[in-house]
This record gives C-alpha cells, structure tokens and sequence, in this order.
C-alpha cells in the first residue's frame, strides 16, 4: 500500500476545509460549494489560464519572526492575502492557503471579463445551436449585466467555416478559450487546430491544407463553451431545451462509450459523451456518436410478416409467433441453428440461449465484426457485447468459428432451418442461394437487408436506443442501455419477442419484467451473481475475472 | 544615409556606450581587442563561477529590461546542483517604444555583448545560450553571426573554451515581428517554435521551468554587457557608480520635444529629469513648455509638468527624510521614478511640450498596444483593442462624457489580470493620461470636430 495522501488546510470564504494534498484550486473551490466560474479550464486539458473568469483573491499563512504560522483568535492560521487575483486553474492547494472566490475584487474581475468577452460578441443567440447550453449565456446572467458601453464597431471574423467533414466554425462567437486546440494536440494526437493573426483580431482555424477530419473531431464541439464550434450534423435541427436526455451507451463497438441520447418525441438528434473515466473520459469517437440516423429511419420494421404463397405480408403478434413455433417443431434439433448477435444485450443473450437449449440444436454462433481499432477508445472489435455472448454461451471463445461449419450444412441440405437474431446473414457468410435452399428462415431485425427479404417470417425489434438491458465492454465492464425513445410501429422490445417465442415453443410462461430477466442471469452467472440492473448504475460495475468465459451452464428448466 | 558622428555629452559616463560612435572604431574583433576585449573574459576564467555570482550580487545590478529585477538575484536561482541543462537567453528583441540602445550595442559592439554572454554562461553553468534578436534587425543578426565567427575562431567559443573545459555554444534566433516575444516566457515560447503566447506564473518561471522546460536565464542585451565590465572592477567598486540600490550607468533614450533626443549614458540617479531635458538634452524646443514625460519607454505611467511628488531620501546620518519634488527635480534612477508613480522601465523618455494633444498621444500608444497584444488572455486581448477605439472614435469627433470613465474601467479591468505584464504596459498608459489629463478627456466631447477628426496630434492645430 502507498501513503494515504495527505490531507491540508484550506480556507474557502473563510470556512476551513479539508483537500487532498495535489488538488486544484479550482476543484477544492467546487468541493466546498464554492463553484468557481471559468471558459477555458476542462480537467482533462492542460491549463493555460487563459480566459481569466476563474480569478479568485489566494493567500498564504502570514509567517511570524519564528518562521511559523501567526496564529489568530480562532487558533487558525492569520492569511496574508495577495494584491493581485490569481487563476485558480492552474495551482494545486498548499497547506494552510486562503481563497475568496466572492470578494468584491474577485465579482469586479469576473464582471470584467464577461464584458470584455461580449463586446465583440455577434449576440446571436436566437439562431445559435449553443443557445440553452452555453456557458457565454449562462455566466452572463450570473456575473454580467444586461446594458452595453461598447459604442464601437465590433470585429469581424470568418463565419460558416467547414473546418472538417463534420465540425462547422463561426470565429465570431470564438471566445479563444483553447480548449478545441488543446484536445486535438493532447488528446486526439492530430495538432490541426490552432489561433492566427493576433490581438482581437486573433481567430481559430486549421492548418492549411490539414482539415479537421480526425474521428474524436466532434469532441471539439462539446467542450467548447461557446456555439462557435458546432456539429455539422446537428446544426439547425433542434433548439436543445427540447431534447429529452437518456443516460445510455454507444453500441457501435465494444468500448460502450459512455453516453447521452438526445431525442424529441420519436426522433433521436444527437449522441453526446457522458463523462467516465473507467470507459471513455469525457470523450466518444464520431463514428459511434453519429450511428445513430438508422434508427430514425424511414424503412424501419414497424410489423411482423409472414410469408404467404410466396410473398410476405404483414401479420399481428400472436401469428407470427404461433407459425414460427410451429414451423420450428418440424425439425430435428440439428437441422435447426441459430445466428444471434454481438449486439445483443446479454437479456437477449440469455433468452437466445435458453432458446437455443430448447431446440436443443449444436449450431449456433454469433457474427463478428472486426474493424480497424485505434489507441485511444475506438475498439477493432465493432460488437458491443462480444463478452456477453460468449459468458452467456451463445459464442464459444472464438466468436464466428462455427459459422462456416453452418453454412457448409446449409449447403450439405443437413441444416434447414435457421433463426437470424439481429443479423444479416449475408455477413455471416451465406449466399443468396443459401437463403433459397432454407425450409424455414426467421428474421428479428429492424431494417430489411436481404435475409429479412428471404425470410419466413420476420419479427420487427427494437434499436439501441429504444430499449433496456446490458452488455460487457471489451474490459469486462458491465454496463447499461436506457430507452430513450419508443420503438415505431408494432415493433416490439426484442427480449420480449424471444420471450413469446420460448412461451410458445415450451408452454411455459417466461420473465415478466426485463429485470426478472437479468436475475435469472444474476442466479446463473458466477460472474454476475448478486447483481441486478440498478445495481450496475450508470457508470457501469467491473466484472472480476471475465476473461476465462465459461460456457454457460446447462439451463434449468424452471427459468423458463 | 550619412553617418553622423555623435561625441558624448560631458555630463555622461560612457562604460557600454564606450565604443558607440567612437571614431575608427569597427564591429570586428579587432577593434574589441585593441580596447582590450575579452580580458574580462579571461579573468573570470579564473574565478569560480559562484564567485562571479557573488560579484554581479555585490554589484547591485538591475535588468535593463525593463522589470529592473536584480540580475545577481535571478542568477541565484540556479540551483548550484542543477542536473537538467541550464540556458542562458539574450533579449535582443528591443520593442518597447521610445527605447533605442540595445541595437547600437549589436550594430557597433558586438563583441562586447559577446563576452558578456560567455562570463553570463559561466557563471550560470549554462552550455547552449540564444540570442532571440528582434526580426527587424536583419543587418544586426548578420554582424552578430560574423561576431560569433570570429569569437569561436578565438576559442571563445565551442568545445573547451580557451582550454578551461568549458563547452559553450551561442545560436542566434531571429524574430519575426511582434513586440510580446520581447517578453520572456513568450520569447521562450518563440524559442521553441510556437506562437509567442506568454506562460503563466506560476508555475513557468523561466528560472524553473523555461526553456524546453529546463531553468533559463533571460537577461536583456545591456544587462549582460554590464557583467564584463563587473568583472573588471569587481562587483563593490561598480556599485559605487550610481546609488544604493541604483547602481552603474543607464543608457537612457530621449525622444520627443526636445533640442537634441538620442541616447545618453548617465550614472544612473546623477541627473534629474530636468537635468537630462535642458542640460543633456539642449532643453525644450523655442518657445515651447513642458507638458508631460513619460519616462520609462511607452507602457511607463506618465508624469504632468506641474504635479508634485513626496521623495523619500536617505540623509547622511541614516536617517530618512521626505522631501516634495517637481517633476524636473526627479532623479533618473529606479526608485524615484517608482517613487514618482512611473518606472525607469526600459530607458526610454518620451518627452512631450505644451503643442501635444493628450488624447491623440495616447490613441498613439493604444495602437501600438491593440496590434502587439498577443491575444492570449482576455482582458488584454478585448480591453487593449477597446481603448484604441475609444481614443480613435474621441479623435474622430465622435466622444461622449462617458468616455473618460470608460477608458479608465477599461483599464481598470486589464492591469493585474492577465498572463503577462502586458496588461499593465497597456493599462498604465490609459490609466495615467486620463487621471493626469482629465479635462482634455472631458473636454472632447463638448468639442465640434472637423470633419476628418483631430490631425496629428498638435494640440494648437484644432479648434
Ligand atoms: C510586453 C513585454 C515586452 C518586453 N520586451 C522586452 C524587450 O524587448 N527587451 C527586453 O530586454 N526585455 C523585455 N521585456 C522584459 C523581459 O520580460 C524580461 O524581464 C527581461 O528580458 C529580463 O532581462 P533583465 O533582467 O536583464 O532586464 C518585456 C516585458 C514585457 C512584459
Ligand atoms: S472554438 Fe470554442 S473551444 Fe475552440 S477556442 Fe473558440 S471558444 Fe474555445
Ligand atoms: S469508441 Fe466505440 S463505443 Fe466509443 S463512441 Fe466510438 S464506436 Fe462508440
Ligand atoms: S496580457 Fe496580453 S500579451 Fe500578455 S498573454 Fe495576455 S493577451 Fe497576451
């Protein structure tokens, strides 16, 4: 064990407190209750003191002639203040230090600076896409005034600038905080960023030539403070007070970016990351932030269908359940498989694999999907949840290597029927003749793709973000998706729909609530045992010793 | 352009300047040595390097930089024990308006500067030093880079200087233009490559963490020329020129309304302002009155002919006495111009009579600041453009009652709050001329200006 850190002494307005030795000024400030304001300072940047909002009036204990602390009425250390307001950015607390984050100086510095930040201010809030979230507006009304003495002109800067394929510029709006540049050089490694020209007439741009085209570019645009930066894909669709916020993970590759949905009535219009330094810090890559246009899409399965004399046509619930399960019974156990998906939550996971159990079928496997990982979040492994399916035994430990085995009995005429969980089989190694060579072919999906096209019957399920449940990141950390929106149509939640499935296959009744699904996997799994879904929390629970993944224990009936 | 030849006003002590405008006298290191160049080098060749320290200490030395620090006291900050390379940078950048020495020093003294560095690096341990030179000073980098030749061809310079074991390397750094890499994190930030944008300090104390993060030593051209010359008196006999704590010469630059501006090497407290306009200077143009001095180049705070100050002076019992002075009773040396309310900053004396518009003289100065103000931090960045529009829209005919005060909150709200002293070098100026000025403010907005604005700044040429 190392030392503890030590503990010091800091008077905050007066008020003594206790900090870690090594914590910032700023962050001490806030732990007090003493919130600090400030542009350009972010905990995971460098601080280079710049916007001058978080002045705060410092001083040290006064030393007596013995070189020790004099000593006040109260038996605390007198302070001997500093004339001049300093930065509480960039100095970590010292023993006995005195702050005063609501002097008079201080309220007179911070009054300074929001004037001299709006003088050349375009005020263009009303059609700013930062306007509700801004920190230039929220700082206003707190430590601004409401008149103007700027009798001059303003500056003018380059506007509507596409800085990249996905981040616009307006320069006026710039507040020259630093933050963009010092993420791009000290977090995304691609120095692009940088301020030209000098004075007031200082603007950012990127290097010529050198677009802004980095896959982490969007994080720029959420730790701006201002809506000088602004998302490309997001700009101009939706005033952010309307946005309802739903805590969730991005699903677009096995890190589970931490993050926040952001959607209005049935429309999802941003993904944004959500702070957590076990997964992702405060950052998300653009490719998951914007994989998420699909699920609003205008082809979206909104019914099940069943195919009739060659052609499928749309059916209720209770139909296309009822032939599925009936067309299932015709089958041996081994002429039957099931392709599921790294994609689905481990709830699914567990009821594909009870179903598995129930068909008693050998074939099963889940589809890889490997893309090119990089250092920082991007994962190579692009299924969210490849953990969970090999813990809850619908992989082994090479997810995929019985896939050609399947299709080689599909073709062999062994294997006749096949249920497509989330996946499109094409990518899992199938040919179109293969499809046509199927007795009977299920598909659960929420976009049509060739399998859904050739299916017998296809079930109409839910996307990420219109659902509940859990996955396991690459490190073995469980966490969770929340419903953000509702699914369209008839669509139905997809552990409900493998859930009516195994009703009507078994005659048994199964989980009621999505949580009684997950204590069966609590009761099962070693090493899920005790937990349940609130108990993961939003920040997710590390699970111990998940890299020797068990196949899954034989299924006891009564969970069905 | 003819070469005038300037002979040295009587009243001068010329120790820098000695060989500026001498006759005969070249940039070569020939004519440094048949002065007797690089003795002081070898001299300290023998000393230790703490003893040279000890001696630049004793000497009472203040940076001609501007800041006035004590050159003895930065060099202490050098931990004797230092394990990461040590750096010794020469502030050649010379930008503050009104000051011009430091490029005479270059263009017809190379040398001198040169052995001022190498003692400077041997008494600091450093083995790489720079000279950041202004960009606009392309002929006086071209004499230093023949100079540095010629020094290394002498052994002064490289591997095992003058056979004591001593490796020192000098490199020349040119800027490219702008007066904030004068000063010093924002020079070492130049250094390195990046835009100049001044460090915070705490914790990039260039002592500490300066160059490519390792302890720096940042002294101005006329600060280091000054050791040589430590080093050939000893530190107790330099600090008899000039006063307690205000010791050797200055080389101090007048511009402005008088007879005969240009650069004069005075010990420094010997003269009084007064002394320095009518007697260096040959006084005031005909006719002409005294209106007000900035004393110390541009940002220093200005001074009002007719204001009083309160002068404390050590008598000769020990004992200090006040004693209220005028303006042309102040004597030019670091502490009474502190004293006065301004600074001897870098040397510079703007000297203006009763023909100058103060509300044109300060849009003069805001300009230069608005265009040299790196940006970096906001109060500077925003309130330095601000107080140039409002003395140019004022000039312009448009001001408003409101306009003295808001100049002087502008001001308020940049000096103490920013990166660098910047801020202050562009606050004080405003600050000053509108207290000291504050009826011609006021008295703008009754004025009706011509169409076309106030001209050029002669007072007596308006309405
Ligand atoms: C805005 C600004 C500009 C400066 N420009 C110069 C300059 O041109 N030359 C210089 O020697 N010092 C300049 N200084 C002072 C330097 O920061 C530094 O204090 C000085 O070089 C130290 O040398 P000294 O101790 O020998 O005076 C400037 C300071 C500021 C704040
Ligand atoms: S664009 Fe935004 S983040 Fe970047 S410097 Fe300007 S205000 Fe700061
Ligand atoms: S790194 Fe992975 S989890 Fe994170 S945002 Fe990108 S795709 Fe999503
Ligand atoms: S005070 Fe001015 S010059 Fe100095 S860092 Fe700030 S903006 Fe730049």
């Amino acid at each position: 064990m190392s030392d503890p850190v030590p503990l010091l002494n800091v008077q905050i307005d007066g008020i003594w407190h206790q900090f870690p030795k090594g914590t910032r000024v700023i962050e001490a400030c806030a732990q007090a209750g003493k919130f600090v304001p400030r542009y350009c300072y972010h905990p995971k940047l460098s601080s280079p003191g710049n916007c001058r909002m978080c002045l705060i009036e410092m001083g040290m204990p006064k030393m007596g002639p013995d070189k020790k602390p004099e000593l006040g009425a109260d038996g605390k250390p007198v302070i001997s203040w500093i004339p001049r307001p300093q930065i509480s950015c960039a100095q970590d607390i010292a023993e006995g230090m005195g702050i005063r984050t609501d002097s008079p100086l201080t309220r007179e510095c911070r009054h300074g600076v929001m004037e001299f930040l709006l003088i050349n201010h375009p005020l263009d809030c009303p059609i700013c896409d930062q306007a509700g979230e801004c920190r230039l507006q929220e700082f206003s009304v707190q430590y601004g005034t409401a008149g103007s003495r700027f009798l001059e002109e303003k500056v003018k800067k380059p506007k509507r600038i596409a800085l990249g394929p996905r981040v616009t510029l307006d320069d006026e709006r710039c507040i020259l905080c630093s933050r963009c540049i010092r993420f791009m050089k000290e977090v995304a490694k691609d120095d692009v960023l940088g301020f030209v020209s000098r004075g007031g007439h200082t603007y950012l741009t990127a290097y010529p030539g050198r677009p802004l085209d980095s896959n982490y570019s969007l994080n720029t645009v959420d730790i701006c403070p201002v809506g000088a930066l602004t998302s490309t894909d997001f700009r101009f669709k939706m005033r952010v007070w309307f946005l309802k916020e739903t805590k969730s993970i991005c699903t677009s590759c096995a890190t589970g970016c931490n993050t926040v949905i952001g959607a209005r009535e049935r429309v999802i219009y941003r993904q944004t990351p959500r702070e957590n330094d076990d997964v992702n810090s405060c950052w998300m890559c653009d490719y998951g932030r914007l994989n998420f246009h699909y699920v609003n899409s205008e082809d979206r399965l909104t019914a099940p269908q069943i195919r009739l004399n060659g052609t499928l046509e749309t059916s209720d619930w209770g139909p296309a359940i009822v032939r599925t399960a009936e067309e299932l019974g015709r089958f041996r156990p081994d002429e039957v498989a099931v392709i599921a998906s790294g994609r689905m939550t481990n709830e699914e996971l567990w009821l594909a694999r009870r179903l598995i159990e129930t068909l008693g079928t050998p074939h099963h496997d889940v589809v890889p999907r490997w893309g090119e990982g990089d250092d920082l979040l991007l994962n190579a492994d692009r299924n969210p949840n490849t953990l969970g399916a090999q813990l809850l035994g619908v992989a082994n430990e090479r997810p995929g290597e019985n896939l050609a085995r399947i299709v080689a009995r599909v073709r062999a005429g062994e294997i006749k029927a096949v249920l497509a969980l989330q996946e499109d089989l094409l990518e899992a190694g199938f040919t179109a003749g293969d499809l046509n060579r199927l007795t009977f072919l299920l598909a659960l999906n929420i976009l049509p793709n060739p399998t859904v096209e050739a299916a017998t019957v296809v079930l109409p399920g839910a996307a990420f973000a219109e659902k509940r449940g859990s996955m396991i990141n690459a490190k073995g950390r469980l966490q969770r998706l929340n419903r953000a929106i509702a699914a369209p149509g008839n669509a139905q939640n997809d552990w409900e729909v493998l859930r009516e499935l195994l009703q009507q296959l078994s005659g048994t009744a199964g989980p009621y609530v999505i949580e009684d699904v997950f204590k069966q996997i609590a009761g099962t799994i070693p090493e899920m045992r005790g937990l349940s879904l609130s108990k993961i929390g939003d920040r997710g629970y590390q699970l111990e010793d998940v890299e020797d993944v068990p196949a899954a224990p034989a299924p006891e009936p009564a969970h069905l | 352009m003819g070469t005038v030849i300037r002979t040295p006003h009587p009243r001068e002590k010329r120790i820098i300047f000695k060989n500026i405008d001498r006759p005969g006298y070249t940039p070569g290191i020939d004519s440094y040595f048949a002065d007797g160049g690089y003795e002081e080098l070898r001299k300290a060749f023998t000393m230790k390097p703490q003893d040279i320290v000890a001696e630049v200490k004793a000497s009472g030395l203040r940076g001609r930089g501007g800041a006035g620090f004590p050159c003895g006291a930065k060099w202490g900050f050098i931990r004797p024990g230092e394990t990461k390379p040590v750096y010794l940078i020469c502030n050649a950048d010379e930008s503050e308006p009104g000051t011009f020495k430091d490029r005479y020093i270059i263009h017809q003294d190379p040398h001198q500067l040169l052995e001022g560095m190498i003692i400077s690096c041997y008494a600091v341990n450093a083995r790489l030093a720079y000279i950041y030179i202004r960009g606009e000073f392309p002929l006086g980098a071209k004499i230093l880079e023949r100079a540095l030749a010629e020094a290394r061809a002498h052994g002064f310079l490289g591997k095992n200087v003058l056979g004591t074991g001593f490796d020192l390397e000098i490199y020349i750094f040119r800027g490219a233009g702008a007066y904030i890499c004068g000063e010093e994190t924002g020079l070492i930030e130049s250094l390195e490559g990046k835009r100049p944008y001044p460090r915070i300090k705490p914790p990039y104390f260039p002592a500490a963490l300066g160059l490519y993060m390792a302890p720096t030593i940042v002294n101005n051209v006329e600060t280091l020329c000054n050791v040589k010359h430590i080093i050939r008196m000893g530190g107790a006999e330099y600090a008899r020129i000039g006063r307690p704590n205000n010791t050797g010469t200055r080389v101090l630059c007048v511009s402005g309304d008088v007879q005969k501006p240009g650069y004069y090497e005075l010990e420094v407290g010997a003269i009084t302002l007064g002394e320095l306009i009518h007697d260096v200077c040959s006084g005031l143009k005909p006719g002409r009155k005294l209106k007000a001095v900035i004393p110390g180049g541009s940002s220093a705070k200005v001074l009002r002919a007719g204001e009083r100050y309160k002068l404390k002076t050590k008598q000769p019992d020990g004992s200090m006495a006040e004693r209220e002075i005028g303006i042309e009773e102040v004597p030019m040396d670091f502490d009474s111009l502190a004293a006065a309310g301004s600074m001897a900053g870098s040397g510079g004396v703007i000297v203006m009579d009763d023909s100058r518009d103060m509300v044109w003289a300060l849009n003069n100065i805001n300009e230069f600041y608005a265009h040299e103000s790196c940006g970096q931090c906001t109060p500077c960045r925003e309130g330095s453009l601000w107080m140039k529009k409002l003395t140019a829209r004022m000039l312009d005919g448009g001001a408003v009652p409101a306009d003295p005060d808001t100049l002087k909150s502008v001001a308020d709200n940049i000096a103490g709050r920013t990166i660098c002293a910047f801020g202050e070098a562009c606050a004080w100026p405003t600050q000053s001329f509108v207290a000291k000025f504050r009826d011609e403010f006021a008295g703008y907005a009754a004025r009706n200006v011509p169409a076309g604005g106030h001209g050029n700044g002669n007072a007596e040429s308006q309405p």
